[in-house]
């Protein structure tokens, strides 16, 4: 704080403290020109008003309220001090994250009282060694720890379930991760992954125009559900057959999608019966027609690598069991 | 007469002066030095304006009253950190007209909602929150998908920031102001904004959101 507001927040502050007494110690002299208990000369509706002295417990509070004021400032501080105490609830003024730790590492270091700091290296004392050790093994091995998928189950409550549901099976739009049906692949280090760095889909483009219109998409979408063993029309079918060589590129040309060739473009398998849209015809004709592209954010910075580790040992066990 | 008091008893008009005298020291005190210090008004390192649409979508955000319902400001405790990310600071808000800080989470906390979901999740979420998450009691928002935006008034909010921000944004190396806005982005910002959805220029608002400190 620059020196004039320092100026400016004490004198207020100490003149109001100090102006508070002076005006107790004046009101509690009578200074009426009337004697004590005797009639201040004027009665309303019957009620006369006696020269009373102010209640002795009444005075004597609100001098302990001043006093309290000055105790309560030798300890917190005034203007740019910081008391005697020296107490903050955080760091504040800070520009940059790096300067929020870096003031962080200073406070601990110097033993100052940031209360918020304070809160989180004793979380950090406690909680820190249990991740550090589930850090220290692998998902397949969490994924086997029931101490260890009960706050990963905690954590997705948290994070995840807002788009993957609370039970983790998903919704429209939003992949089922119960289901054994990964879009990225569904080893650890693939969920790991996923979660960590997030995925952008590569984007399922918009093939209305280039399949000529409403009839194209119609009939590539009569194959793609024929490849999950549905009754579709089958002369549409067959036509949409010779177009689907469009679509091999991501979704394979069995349409196994992007896992099975080993190479992440998040193209779903289309032949297993799993709509991430919908697996109505009109609703895979939609997908077809104007595209899609679901995006998962990146946790890495929300939640750190060892949250994620631990979210990726739960998220893996959903499709063990 | 003796008695001093009585004047002030019998005078209404010093009896005012006085009483606005008392309770305005609070004020002085706490509110006062806050428009000048440097950790109140200095914006933090990455702030960046608000885009033509995201602006239009913080005027959405301001209409439905959102800021009734979410708060947008982290306080320094660990269980709110835990959650929402790093505490709010002064500096992310300096450029805030009127700020959205809140006061009540009937949902919870946006400061740093930016990010955290996919567009896609958003534009589910405000049509019908129940489709994404069961427990919610949000209400839809079916029509800002339906509303189109016009652009008429952007440029006049951007260069109005532009105004209200003046003392207040990044400084180049000779210490000059930045606006917020240049002449072109001011110039662009109908087109930028024209044609898009309510709901469009919603979503934008939210994934800006927490962005300066991240």
């Amino acid at each position: 704080m620059s020196s004039f507001w320092t100026i400016w927040v004490s004198v207020l502050t100490l003149g109001t403290l100090i102006g508070c007494y002076l005006l107790l110690r004046m009101c509690l002299k009578n200074f009426a020109g009337v004697p004590e208990g005797e009639s201040m000369g004027h009665t309303f509706d019957g009620i006369e008003e006696l020269n009373n002295p102010l209640p002795k417990w009444w005075s004597n509070f609100f001098l302990l309220t001043i006093i309290w004021g000055f105790g309560y400032i030798a300890v917190y501080g005034l203007g740019g001090w910081n008391g005697l105490s020296g107490w903050q609830s955080s760091n504040q003024g800070i520009l940059n994250l790096a300067e929020s730790k870096e003031k962080s590492a200073l406070a601990k270091e110097t033993g100052m009282l940031v209360q918020y700091d304070r809160e989180v290296s004793a979380a950090d004392e406690k909680y820190g060694p249990i991740f550090e050790a589930y850090a220290a093994q692998s998902i397949e091995a969490l994924a086997g720890n029931e101490e260890a998928l009960k706050v990963g189950q905690r954590l997705f409550l948290q994070n995840c379930s807002q788009c993957h549901g609370s039970d983790a099976r998903g919704t429209t739009g939003f992949p089922n991760l119960t289901d054994k049906d990964w879009l990225y692949g569904g080893s650890p280090e693939m969920i790991k992954a996923s979660i960590m760095d997030g995925r952008k889909a590569n984007g399922m483009m918009a093939w209305s125009a280039a399949l000529g219109g409403e009839q194209g998409v119609k009939e590539v979408a009569a194959f793609v559900l024929s490849l999950s063993g549905r009754e579709v029309d089958a002369t549409a079918a067959e036509a949409g057959k010779v177009k689907f060589a469009m679509c091999a590129a991501c979704h394979g040309a069995e349409g196994k999608g992007s896992v099975e060739m080993g190479i992440p473009l998040g193209a779903p398998n289309l032949t297993d019966n799993v709509w991430l849209y919908g697996g109505s015809q009109r609703a895979v004709e939609t997908s077809i027609a104007n595209g899609r592209a679901g995006v998962m954010p990146a946790w890495d910075k929300i939640l750190g690598e060892q949250k994620v580790h631990v979210i990726s040992a739960y998220v893996y066990s959903l499709s063990q069991k | 007469m003796t008695n001093k008091h009585e004047k002030v008893e019998k005078h209404v008009g010093l009896f005012f002066i006085f009483t606005i005298l008392a309770i305005s020291i609070g004020g002085l005190v706490e509110i006062t030095p806050l428009f000048f210090q440097k950790a109140t008004t200095t914006p933090v390192d990455d702030l960046r304006p608000y885009t033509a649409l995201e602006m239009e979508g913080r005027d959405v955000y301001i209409r439905e009253s959102c800021n009734v319902c979410h708060s947008q400001m982290i306080r320094p405790f660990r269980a709110e950190t835990e959650r929402y990310g790093h505490y709010s600071v002064a500096g992310e808000h300096v450029w805030e007209h009127p700020f959205l800080w809140g006061s009540k989470r009937t949902g919870p906390d946006l400061a740093r909602v930016g990010g955290r979901y996919s567009d896609d999740w958003h534009r589910a979420h405000l049509l019908d929150p129940r489709s994404v998450v069961p427990e919610s009691n949000m209400p839809s928002f079916k029509w800002l998908a339906e509303n189109t935006l016009d652009g008429e008034l952007t440029a006049k909010k951007l260069s109005t920031f532009n105004f209200l921000t003046r003392n207040r944004s990044h400084k180049d190396e000779q210490g000059n102001a930045i606006p917020l806005y240049s002449e072109a982005e001011i110039a662009g910002a109908k087109k930028a904004v024209k044609g898009k959805t309510e709901m469009d220029a919603l979503i934008a608002y939210l994934q800006s959101l927490g962005h300066a400190l991240k």
